[in-house]
Formats: structure tokens, C-alpha cells, sequence
């Protein structure tokens, strides 16, 4: 993975960040916007979110629904594979677990596919996305998420790649295996850790 | 267990048409300079011959990796702004950013003869095969992957209908002026005309009897809101709209 070195090149000054996975920069308190699709408007009376698959019970969520839930928030980090970092954000939501457990996934499901209201999906090993690692995120920084972040609702696996985390949730597919999704048909990591610098697929 | 699987409403471009190989994008190669053509005040282009090179599709980019002798990286992605074959070399079009790490070392240190690592190319999906009717709007650095489109399309001589909508402040701050002909159309926001890409520049490509264009739309997050909703506005349908946002 070490580079070869090129003159003259320094980089900028920096303190050891430990939080800093490798190959990342702090981007500060920018949020880029990477999204390949016109930022859909979706009024959260037309969002719904759908569990399907192997599961013993299939179910939608409208936004009432969801929001009826008990909320749980994550404070910390997300990674993106375009190379930045930003550190100490706030998200609210509800746990993937909550969902889960009202499917019940059957003893056979191993994976998940995370599609989105736009047609954009994700593939995630179910380990990564049960055991309080996932959400279903509304708020950010106590505020509705924003359209052009995935609001009403995306979601949200911090430990991953950000492209893992699909804007604009429609729903998640339990699966017996693996099953590429948009990115990932586009030459990207199965999995997407950050802290192992999965960007792309054979990494 | 189940009845049929709901599918989504597939309302965005998925490309399926383009195969993309993983194994070039997995090994870092090493690109050397060989020449820096200034385009504009801000903006410079960087050639590189990269004997490994295994080819690309227009409009695909690739990750540029700085390696100081700490072992310290700096890494950012690039479009290729060169035809895909133009055999053993590669053109980056870079916008010098004010305080940049990658961009500031290329455009005030790097000199021909350097050597940097390069990776890729990346990602299928904001690529032009040449294959389908291409309306193509840009601003600033973002008409980067559009101009590897337009050189592909004249280099082959496709028949391909290809229209070039190019945002920028001034006529001096248009890159690669100097290589538009009648498929483009510049608009300069800050001279001349003096307003932003509006519907009526993009309406005479919606008339009746005209192409059934695969748009992509590339630039900054809010240029490309901006002209994506306009696309949308004139009835382009959202699954024909690739947008590249360069963050
Ligand atoms: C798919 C894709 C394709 C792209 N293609 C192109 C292209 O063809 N041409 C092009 O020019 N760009 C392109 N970009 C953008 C490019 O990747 C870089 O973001 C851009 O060159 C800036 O990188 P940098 O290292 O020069 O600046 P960075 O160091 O990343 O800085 C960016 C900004 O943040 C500020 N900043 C960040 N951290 C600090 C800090 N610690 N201290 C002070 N200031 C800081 C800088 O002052 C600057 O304003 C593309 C991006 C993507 C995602």
C-alpha cells in the first residue's frame, strides 16, 4: 500500500489524528454531496420503507409509522471513498435493529440489499448493519435531514464507506448471498472498510 | 416465506451497458509528467505517460496518489480528460484550489520529469461509449469529462449527435477554448450575456424531432442541482440524467 515518493511533495501540515482512517483528510466542516441522480423531492407522507426477503414477515413503514419508533442517534465519524473524513457528527434515527426485529429475518439470510426511492442500491454483509452498527437516519444535527444528504430518510452504516449508507431509503432485501449494488457493479469494494481501505473491488 | 419481490422504481440512470474492469482499478501505477499546458489563469493540464495504461471510456475518472518521503499520501480523484486512445498517456485537467494539498502541489511544484501514482480508471457509470445521443453540460473544471467525449467523438468520427453546454465566468476562464466548434455552446456568467445557464439555452435541444439525449451534467454540487433541475424542467427523464458532482 506505501507509495512511491514523489519530490517535492510534503503535505500539508498535520497532526497524528488517530480517528483518521488511512488514504482520508478532515474535510472540515464540509459536506460534499456525491450523489450520481437528480436529488429527488420526496415529501415524507410519500416515503415509505419496505423489509423484504428472507424475513418470517414482510412489512412497509410509512413516515408516521417510523416515527412512532423509539429514536436512537449516532455521534461520531463517517468516511467517504472520494478521500474525506468528517469528524463529531450527529445523526438521529431509528436503530436497524428496531426493523429487524420486526421482520425476523430467517436463520438463512446472510446479506442485505439497501435500495433507495431513486433505483440506487448497496450491498451489506447483515452483520454490518445489526448489533446498534446501522440506522434508518432522519435528523442531522437536530435538524430534518436535508434532500441532497438522502432526506426524509437515508441509511446510515458510519463504520462503511459512506456510499453504503443509501440516501433516500426505500427499503432493504434480505438475501442468502451476496449481491452487488450500484457502486459495487461500478468497480467498488463488497464491503467498504474504511480502516482496511476497501475502495475497490480485489483491495 | 415470500410473495414477488418488490422492485423500486428504477429512476436513475443505471449504465449495465458499460463493463468497467476491477483489475486496473486495484493497482496503483506510476504516471510520469511530460508536459503542463496552461488553460486558463486557474486552470492547467497535466499530461502523463503512463506505459500500463489499459484504456478508458470518456467521461471515467481515476485517483491521483502524492507519496511524500514520510510516507505521508495525499489522494483525490481526477476525470481523464484525454480520448481514451491516446496510447500510453493520459491528460488531467486540474483547477488550482486556493489552499489545496493535490492541486496546489501539482499546479506550484510539480515539474515535467515528476512522478506520481495514478489508479484506475474508476466507476462505469458516468461514461459516454459514444453510442447514444450525448447532451452534455459542464462548469469550470467539471467540462473535464465532457471534453474526453467530444475528443473521442472527433477522433472517431462518430455520428453520434453531441451537444456541449460549457458554464464559466469569463472567456478567460474558459477551459479549452480554443477547441469548441458548433456542438458547443459557452455561457458566461460574468461577461457578455453575464447570467447562468437558464431553460431557453437548453430548449432548442427539446424540440420536436430531437434526439433522445442521454444527458450528463458535471460540476460543482450546486451547479449540478442547478442544471439538473433544468433538464427536468424541460422533460428529460431523470433515468437519462448521469450526473458527476465533484463535491
Ligand atoms: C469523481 C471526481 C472527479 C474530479 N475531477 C476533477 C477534475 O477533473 N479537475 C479538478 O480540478 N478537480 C476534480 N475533482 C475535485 C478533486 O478531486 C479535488 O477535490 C480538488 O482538486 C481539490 O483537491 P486539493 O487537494 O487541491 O484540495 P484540498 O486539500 O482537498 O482542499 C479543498 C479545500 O478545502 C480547504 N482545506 C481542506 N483542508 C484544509 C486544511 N487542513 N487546512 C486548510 N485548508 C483546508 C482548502 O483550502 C480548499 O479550499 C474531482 C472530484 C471527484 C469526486
Amino acid at each position: 500500500m506505501t507509495g512511491h515518493p514523489t519530490r517535492g511533495f510534503v503535505g500539508r501540515p498535520r497532526v497524528h489524528n488517530p480517528g483518521l482512517p488511512p488514504g482520508q483528510y478532515d474535510a472540515g466542516t464540509d459536506w460534499p454531496v456525491l450523489s450520481a441522480e437528480v436529488t429527488p423531492r420526496i415529501a415524507p407522507r410519500d416515503w415509505t420503507l419496505r423489509i423484504d426477503g428472507l424475513v418470517a414477515e414482510e412489512r412497509t413503514w410509512t413516515w408516521d409509522d417510523v416515527r412512532a419508533l423509539p429514536t436512537s442517534s449516532y455521534e461520531g465519524d463517517i468516511h467517504c471513498v472520494t478521500s474525506w473524513s468528517k469528524f463529531g457528527v450527529r445523526f438521529g434515527g431509528v436503530s436497524l435493529d428496531v426493523f429487524l426485529d420486526a421482520v425476523r429475518p430467517d436463520p438463512a439470510a446472510t446479506h442485505v440489499v439497501a435500495y433507495a426511492h431513486t433505483g440506487y442500491s448497496t450491498n451489506l454483509p447483515l452483520a454490518d448493519v445489526t448489533g446498534g452498527k446501522a440506522w434508518v437516519a432522519f435528523t442531522y444535527e437536530d435538524e430534518p435531514l436535508p434532500a441532497e444528504h438522502g432526506g426524509p430518510a437515508r441509511l446510515l452504516v458510519p463504520h462503511l464507506y459512506f456510499w453504503k449508507s443509501a440516501k433516500w431509503l426505500a427499503g432493504l432485501r434480505l438475501l442468502d448471498h451476496d449481491e452487488p449494488g450500484f457502486w459495487e457493479q461500478n468497480g467498488y469494494h463488497a464491503r467498504g472498510n474504511p480502516w482496511e481501505e476497501q475502495r475497490y473491488a480485489g483491495d | 416465506m415470500t410473495a414477488a419481490p418488490f422492485t423500486p422504481p428504477t429512476r436513475f440512470a443505471v449504465p449495465g451497458r458499460i463493463a468497467v474492469s476491477n483489475r486496473t482499478a486495484t493497482t496503483w501505477q506510476r504516471a510520469v509528467l511530460t508536459e503542463i499546458r496552461r488553460e486558463t489563469p486557474q486552470v492547467s493540464t497535466f499530461r502523463f505517460a503512463v506505459p500500463g495504461w489499459q484504456g478508458h471510456l470518456p467521461g471515467q475518472h481515476l485517483m491521483l496518489r502524492l507519496t511524500a518521503e514520510d510516507g505521508y499520501t495525499a489522494q483525490r480523484h481526477y476525470s481523464l480528460a484525454s480520448a481514451p486512445d491516446d496510447s500510453g498517456h493520459i491528460e488531467l485537467t486540474l483547477d488550482h484550489v486556493e489552499g489545496g494539498e493535490v492541486s496546489g502541489y501539482l499546479h506550484t511544484v510539480a515539474r515535467v520529469g515528476d512522478e506520481v501514482e495514478v489508479r484506475g480508471p474508476n466507476s462505469g457509470f458516468f461514461a459516454w461509449p459514444g453510442d447514444r445521443p450525448a447532451l452534455l453540460i459542464g462548469a469550470g473544471s467539471g467540462v473535464v469529462p465532457l471534453m474526453s467525449m467530444l475528443r473521442h467523438q472527433r477522433r472517431l468520427r462518430l455520428a453520434t449527435p453531441l451537444r456541449l453546454f460549457v458554464s464559466a465566468r469569463t472567456r478567460a476562464d474558459l477551459i479549452y477554448a480554443e477547441e469548441y466548434a458548433a456542438e458547443t455552446t459557452p455561457v458566461l456568467t460574468r461577461e457578455g450575456e453575464r447570467r447562468r445557464l437558464a431553460a431557453d439555452h437548453l430548449a432548442p435541444c427539446f424540440t420536436d424531432g430531437a434526439p433522445r439525449w442521454e444527458a450528463y451534467v458535471c460540476g460543482s454540487n450546486s451547479f449540478a442541482e442547478h442544471a439538473s433541475q433544468l433538464l427536468v424542467g424541460l422533460g428529460q427523464p431523470v433515468d437519462r440524467i448521469r450526473i458527476e458532482r465533484f463535491g
